[in-house]
């Protein structure tokens, strides 16, 4: 078939419903499981750390488990294996406002323990990058280590922890489209919907890989926005910069981002 | 209220095999300011790290304020402390580091107030209100809202000494407070420990300077190779040292 420029630029800028919603199910899925999973990557780090063998030996599993086996597995064994052994079914949850269909539940979950694996790399990768005196200094002051953890370490371990992260948020808005395989009704599952009705392949995948350049590009200037606001040592922030060098320092990628 | 305000005895520390203190003792009283010196390796840093806990002992005992710091007693054997009761204790005890450790997302106010509002629950005000007399006390009032990497290092020294002092202690330790400081700001950061001492705190100095001792001390202690090998005032370890390894290391330091 000969490529259709309307079929592309309808789609492209007047949307369906359905896709909108897929948009919407992107963002808000990639939201919500990337907050989970980086509490529980602070919650898995810390747990590295614990002085009970038994913790460090169960937060190893877990990291292995979920950085081992393809999140393609991971999705559609939350969804489909644990209710196929009857050992647990992803019901649709009724909230009043909204019902929150059970495939999209399973996916959150999978999505979430995925992301929590490597979060807790990431989140302890940033709590030992802190120098040892600064845990010194507060556990001289009298502070229990919680207490230090929570004032002294991590608010400074976050500025490590954010450039990466924001890596991390960058493949889990792509990751979404996995979900298409448990048939929530994202981005992907609509155009391979459409796909198999109008046998337009090549523009429609073309416009939802344009959405999702826009959706990744979009990130990369907020992500940029975030490492020149947390990433620069308090007190030494570049004075005196044209709007022009402020536009290019964002457009192009940086160089160091760990400062 | 302890006479005492720091009685170790028979103190001893490995570092895997090899031993760093070798049957240490020693009394501080309320109000002396003890000055360590010796080589390097000679122990006395990890000395006074363990004076609060913050390096474990593997025989002896230390009692700060006449109570048992980092271990308790069970059934005759002394057995590590709960984090939260060596917390407790290391309130009354100030800190003060080679390398300063201040909170570098904190201004020099916040460092200071950070631990007497989040430890001893100090309404924030009065925190504030006794951080900026500290400030003062040390010379640094206008520099209340600068961050640590705004300041020099004799000034996030004496912001450190102040952070210490914020909590109120019984007992300042101090590691090598002026070593790794340019010369010319080891005056100011030895001035605030100086009047520290005669106002009448109790102090034990890790140091090289000296001279601070020969002015403030009270007592001079040499250590080397784990033990205590000299403990006596500073115008008799000046000039009539007792152990030969005290008048080499005086020989080779005072050229």
């Amino acid at each position: 078939m000969q490529f259709s420029w309307d079929i592309f630029t309808q789609h492209l800028f007047e949307p369906s419903s359905f896709f909108l919603h897929g948009l919407w199910l992107t963002l808000s899925i990639s939201a919500i499981s990337q907050s989970i999973g980086t509490a529980l990557g602070v919650a898995g780090a810390l747990g590295t750390q614990s002085r009970f063998r038994g913790v460090r030996i169960v937060v190893a599993f877990y990291i292995w488990l979920f950085r081992g086996t393809p999140l393609l597995v991971q999705i559609v064994f939350v969804y489909t294996a644990l209710a196929a052994a009857n050992i647990f079914r992803f019901q649709d949850m009724d909230l009043g406002f909204v019902v929150i269909p059970g495939n999209i539940q399973a996916g959150i979950f999978a999505l979430s323990l995925n992301e929590g694996a490597y979060m807790t790399e990431i989140v302890r990768a940033g709590i030992l990058s802190i120098d040892h005196g600064q845990t010194e200094a507060a556990k001289s002051l009298g502070m229990t280590y919680f207490k230090l953890m929570r004032r002294i370490i991590l608010p400074q371990a976050a500025r490590v922890i954010i450039p990466p992260l924001g890596n991390e948020f960058n493949a889990m808005l792509k990751n979404t489209t996995l979900l298409s395989v448990i048939g929530v009704p994202e981005m992907m599952q609509v155009t391979e919907t459409q796909i198999s009705a109008t046998f337009r392949s090549f523009e429609l995948l073309s416009v939802i890989a344009l959405y999702y350049l826009t959706l990744t590009t979009l990130w990369g200037f907020a992500q940029r926005a975030l490492d020149r606001r947390f990433g620069e040592a308090k007190g030494s922030r570049a004075q005196n910069e044209s709007m022009v060098g402020r536009l290019r320092r964002l457009l192009m990628p940086s160089r160091d981002v760990l400062r | 209220m302890s006479e005492n305000i720091v009685e170790a005895t028979n103190v001893e520390k490995w570092f895997g095999n090899h031993q760093v203190l070798k049957n240490v003792s020693m009394t501080v009283k309320r109000g002396e300011v003890v000055v360590i010196v010796g080589p390097s390796g000679s122990g006395k840093t990890t000395f006074i790290r363990c004076v609060n806990h913050l390096e474990k002992i593997q025989k002896g005992r230390i009692l700060v304020n006449g109570h048992l710091i980092g271990y308790r007693e069970r059934n005759g054997q002394l057995i590590e402390d709960a984090e939260r009761n060596i917390a407790r204790q290391r309130r009354d005890i100030g800190m003060v580091f080679q390398r300063f450790n201040l909170f570098p997302h904190l201004t020099a106010l916040g460092n200071i107030i950070e631990a007497p509002i989040q430890v001893r629950g100090v309404p924030k005000d009065e925190a504030i209100a006794t951080a900026g007399a500290l400030l003062a006390r040390v010379g640094l009032a206008e520099k209340a809202n600068s961050y640590p990497a705004q300041l020099s290092g004799g000034q996030q020294q004496r912001v450190a000494i102040a952070r210490a002092l914020a909590m109120k202690p019984i007992l300042m330790l101090f590691d090598e407070a002026t070593s790794a400081l340019d010369p010319e700001m080891i005056g100011e950061v030895l001035e605030v420990m100086k009047e520290l001492a005669r106002d009448g705190m109790t102090m034990i100095a890790v140091t090289h300077e000296m001279g601070f001792a020969r002015e403030v001390a009270d007592r001079v202690i040499m250590m080397d190779d784990g033990k205590i090998v000299e403990d006596t005032p500073p115008d008799r370890f000046f000039t009539t040292p007792r152990s030969e390894r005290s008048k080499a290391f005086l020989a080779r330091i005072l050229h």
